[in-house]
């Protein structure tokens, strides 16, 4: 590429001087807002955000100084994909998965033993709670899902992905954003709404960021030289369209001064309610679901090395499940101010997401068929084949909890986090490592991965962990429930709440047990990436390595 | 294993055929959609339609579709908290009109109310006497015979239905200590000699040097009219004993000496304005046959 510097001279693009100019009006901006901040918890994120937009200026000079004078789309009839974006947001996955991890194992710890609450604010489980939660979903799944669709996306679409910015600034800032929403947790900084706990302008920022993010995603299939979009396309846009629909409406907050972390939200009473759970159901059904789905369409038949069973099966179960979920979200208020319509359509559009749930486990389950022996051999393919298995499961047991007789007993009891670690243990990070495995070596240019005898460890490990963990909460929940609907005979309730938490507490213990075990797991795994990414280059590279040129 | 030449043939593949299209080596069957997953998916669908047409199911303008059953959540409720008067109704009925003493006294109206009692303290009281009613600090123990504002039946009713030092109720038990230190009533070193003299009422050692005869001048002439002359408390005015040994807030002399700054007392709030009558009734029965009821 060195011709092409004296043919085309180096010149700064137009990405470059305008995001530059942006950043030093946001680190200007910033530094204001901090020195008139009305608490310091606000300064000290006005003071991050100032500081990472001056990052942004020289990291965009230190890119310029680097690059060549022009980015071909295509080097030798090949396309020139962009492939730094996806390591990073693949190692971050990596890092949040276990930062994650381990502050659910430590809140799992508090739950069985509260002296864990140590008296101090910042590592109360209130405020450690959102910080499990947002660090495993939005952090570890998605920086998944942000490297993974980077990556699909150019692959399945032959195209360089779009934007010369763009992509690093949709990484750079999800993970600034995560940055921004997880010491604001520490800090006592919430807007108190279950998976949407940053304040309005955390929120701001997702949102450009979002916008950006999909600018980015449309750019490279409009670019595609295939002539159809693959079915993993699909559900990523679904998710990436939906996410920015349901951000906007649960976060239609009002600031109570610019200089103040403190909003209010537009909606009141049991309208907030709805819309919080028309939210937070479907950040499980676009974020959790559809983003998934489309790592297991993709690399579930590249790791088998199978095709898909149905495609008739992907369109109809995609639509189904693209028209069905965005209703289901009443079920979480049954029994509630929420009128009783409103939880009728919840439940009965919840039963009839069960089979257009379960068109993605068969579509993943059956491109196995003639591969099944590989399940004995590969355990990547197994962790996904068993992540799929576990979707098929919770993805059962979501309807049938939506029933309105069967949520009486199985609402606010730890059924519920049952559930939920079933879907997000088994489903979520399952398909997430058997992506990740699947990446690091194609990224890297290595044939597989370090030791395959340390990806058997981990499933195993990890697997006796979730089996421990979700079995703990569905006694724990089901005793629960039970204790608190049990009458005596003269008619009087017959246990207090402490005696469920009582009778709750070898469980909890159980569940640490089987959390402990999951992060054991994710820490082999990192081991096992490190020493596949530190461990020296093959001489002769395979076919997908020939693909990756400059990186 | 990403080549995409060495791709084994598939059995499907030769009879359902491929859509054609490839990417990046992925290829798609042509499988039709399996009959059960249709038809499963028909009688979801099926059942929602069924479902809509029995409960209440569609918006309209200013109101909603009740249903062929007309069920609605809110009857239900009512249906279930009326099934467990009916229940209740006749034990609670008798509950009310019987005095306390003739409860204890009829084994059956007792264990109704022990039972009624149990149920209320396990919701309402256990969060600060703890679940067995053994107290924390600053809450007694409800177990011993050892009572802030007497420990007879009637005085656990009138303390439960009033509360203790709970302003909203003008019958409240109100009475507190003075906050002798922060008011600058006593000095520190009489508060501090004070404490002393306390710790030596219940044969508690003393620190070295300490002055028990100023202790002794001081609690005569400000703790005695309460606490009594020689530590034995006075129910009247929720004055503890302090000769027994037993200690609402604790011993050490720090304790003390905070307790005497800052005075003032536990609250309880009034029971008779968040529970009905029989259940407060039962509640102080409860309470009184723990097993230091006097």
């Amino acid at each position: 590429m060195g011709i092409m510097d004296g043919i085309y001279p180096k010149k700064l693009r137009f990405g470059e001087i305008g995001l530059s100019v942006v950043m030093a009006v946001l680190a200007a901006g910033a530094i204001i807002v901090a020195a008139k901040a009305w608490t310091p918890e606000y300064a000290f994120h006005a003071y991050l955000f100032s500081a990472a937009a001056v990052a942004a200026i020289f990291a965009i000079a230190n890119r310029y100084t680097a690059r060549d004078a022009a980015t071909p789309q295509m080097i030798d009839g090949k396309p020139n994909y962009n492939f730094g974006p996806v390591k990073f947001a693949t190692l971050a996955a990596m890092f949040w998965g276990l930062a994650g991890f381990t502050v659910g194992l430590y809140i799992a710890l508090q739950l069985a033993w509260p002296m864990f609450n140590l008296d101090l604010p910042w590592f109360s489980f209130g405020r450690l709670r959102p910080l499990h939660t947002s660090a495993v979903i939005f952090a570890f799944g998605g920086n998944v899902l942000l490297a993974t669709s980077f990556y699909v996306v150019q692959r399945t679409c032959r195209a360089r992905l779009a934007g010369d910015l763009a992509p690093w600034f949709v990484v750079l800032g999800y993970n600034f954003f995560i940055l921004i929403a997880g010491t604001g947790y520490l800090l006592g900084i919430t807007q108190g709404k279950e998976y949407a706990e940053p304040e309005w302008y955390a929120d701001l920022w997702l949102t450009v960021v979002w916008v950006t993010y999909l600018l980015v995603f449309l750019g490279t299939l409009w670019k595609r030289e295939e002539p159809h979009i693959y079915v993993a396309n699909w559900f990523y846009l679904a998710f990436i369209v939906t996410i920015a629909v349901l951000h906007l409406g649960n976060n239609a907050s009002v600031p109570v001064s610019i200089y103040s972390s403190k909003s209010y939200i537009v909606w009141s009473g049991v309208q907030d309610a709805m819309i919080q759970w028309w939210y937070g159901h479907n950040a499980v059904g676009f974020f959790l679901t559809a983003g998934f789905l489309a790592i297991m369409y993709y690399f579930i038949p590249k790791r088998a090395d199978r095709p898909i069973y149905s495609y008739r099966l992907s369109i109809i179960h995609f639509w189904a499940l693209i028209f069905m979920y965005i209703w289901a979200g009443p079920h979480h208020l049954h029994y509630t101010a929420l009128p009783d319509w409103a939880q009728t359509l919840g439940m009965t559009f919840s039963i009839m997401l069960w089979m257009p749930s379960w068109g993605g486990m068969i579509n993943g389950l059956m491109t196995l068929s003639g591969a099944w022996d590989k399940l004995r051999t590969d355990p990547v393919l197994r962790m996904m084949v068993v992540s799929v298995a576990f979707y098929g499961m919770s993805t059962f047991e979501g309807p049938m909890m939506s029933i309105k007789s069967v949520n009486s007993l199985s609402h606010y009891t730890d059924w519920g986090i049952g559930h939920v670690h079933s879907g997000a243990l088994g489903w979520v990070a399952y398909v997430s490592f058997g992506a990740i495995y699947c990446l690091v070596p194609w990224l890297w240019n290595r044939r597989e991965v370090y030791s395959l005898k340390l990806v058997n460890w981990h499933f195993w490990v990890s697997t006796i962990g979730i089996v421990f963990y979700i079995t703990a909460m569905w006694v724990a929940g089901i005793m629960q429930g039970l204790m608190w609907r049990a009458y005596t005979a003269l008619g009087f309730l017959e246990y207090s709440f402490v005696e469920t938490s009582e009778a709750m507490h070898p469980m909890y213990i159980i569940r640490a047990l089987g959390g402990g075990l999951f992060l054991l797991g994710a820490i082999i795994m990192a081991y096992n990436l490190y020493k596949t990414i530190r461990s020296p280059e093959p001489a002769a590279l395979g076919s997908r390595a020939a693909l990756v040129p400059g990186e | 294993m990403q080549d995409n030449a060495a791709k084994p043939a598939n059995d499907k593949k030769a009879s359902v055929g491929t859509t054609g299209h490839e990417w990046d080596g992925i290829q798609e069957l042509n499988t039709p959609l399996p009959r059960w997953w249709l038809w499963t998916l028909y009688a979801t669908i099926i059942w929602a339609f069924a479902y809509w047409i029995a409960y209440p199911a569609i918006p309209l303008v200013s109101s909603f579709t009740k249903g062929a059953l007309g069920w609605s959540s809110r009857e239900a409720v009512v249906a279930d908290v009326r099934d467990l008067q009916t229940l209740r109704g006749p034990m609670t009925a008798k509950i009310e009109a019987t005095s306390l003493a003739e409860i204890e006294s009829t084994p059956e109206l007792l264990s109704f109310a022990r039972a009624q009692g149990a149920a209320a303290f396990a919701v309402n009281c256990s969060t600060c006497h703890g679940a067995g009613a053994q107290g924390a600090k600053g809450y007694p123990n409800l177990n011993d015979d050892d009572w802030l504002w007497g420990g007879t039946v009637d005085a656990i009713h009138l303390t439960l239905q009033h509360g203790i030092r709970w302003d909203a109720d003008k019958d409240t038990r109100a009475s507190m200590m003075p906050a002798f230190g922060r008011d600058g009533i006593l000095k520190p070193n009489e508060i501090s000699a004070t404490a002393d003299y306390v710790r030596s009422l219940s044969d508690l050692p003393v620190e070295k040097g300490a002055d028990l005869a100023l202790g002794a001048t001081v609690f005569a002439a400000n703790c005695a009219a309460c606490h009594g002359e020689k530590g034995e408390g006075l129910q009247d005015v929720g004055a503890p004993k302090l000769n027994d040994k037993i200690w609402l807030y604790g011993s050490d002399k720090a304790l003390l000496i905070e307790r005497m700054t800052l005075g003032g007392g536990g609250v309880m709030p009034a029971w008779s304005a968040r529970l009905d009558a029989p259940t407060v009734k039962s509640l102080a029965v409860y309470v009184h046959t723990l097993g230091g009821g006097q």
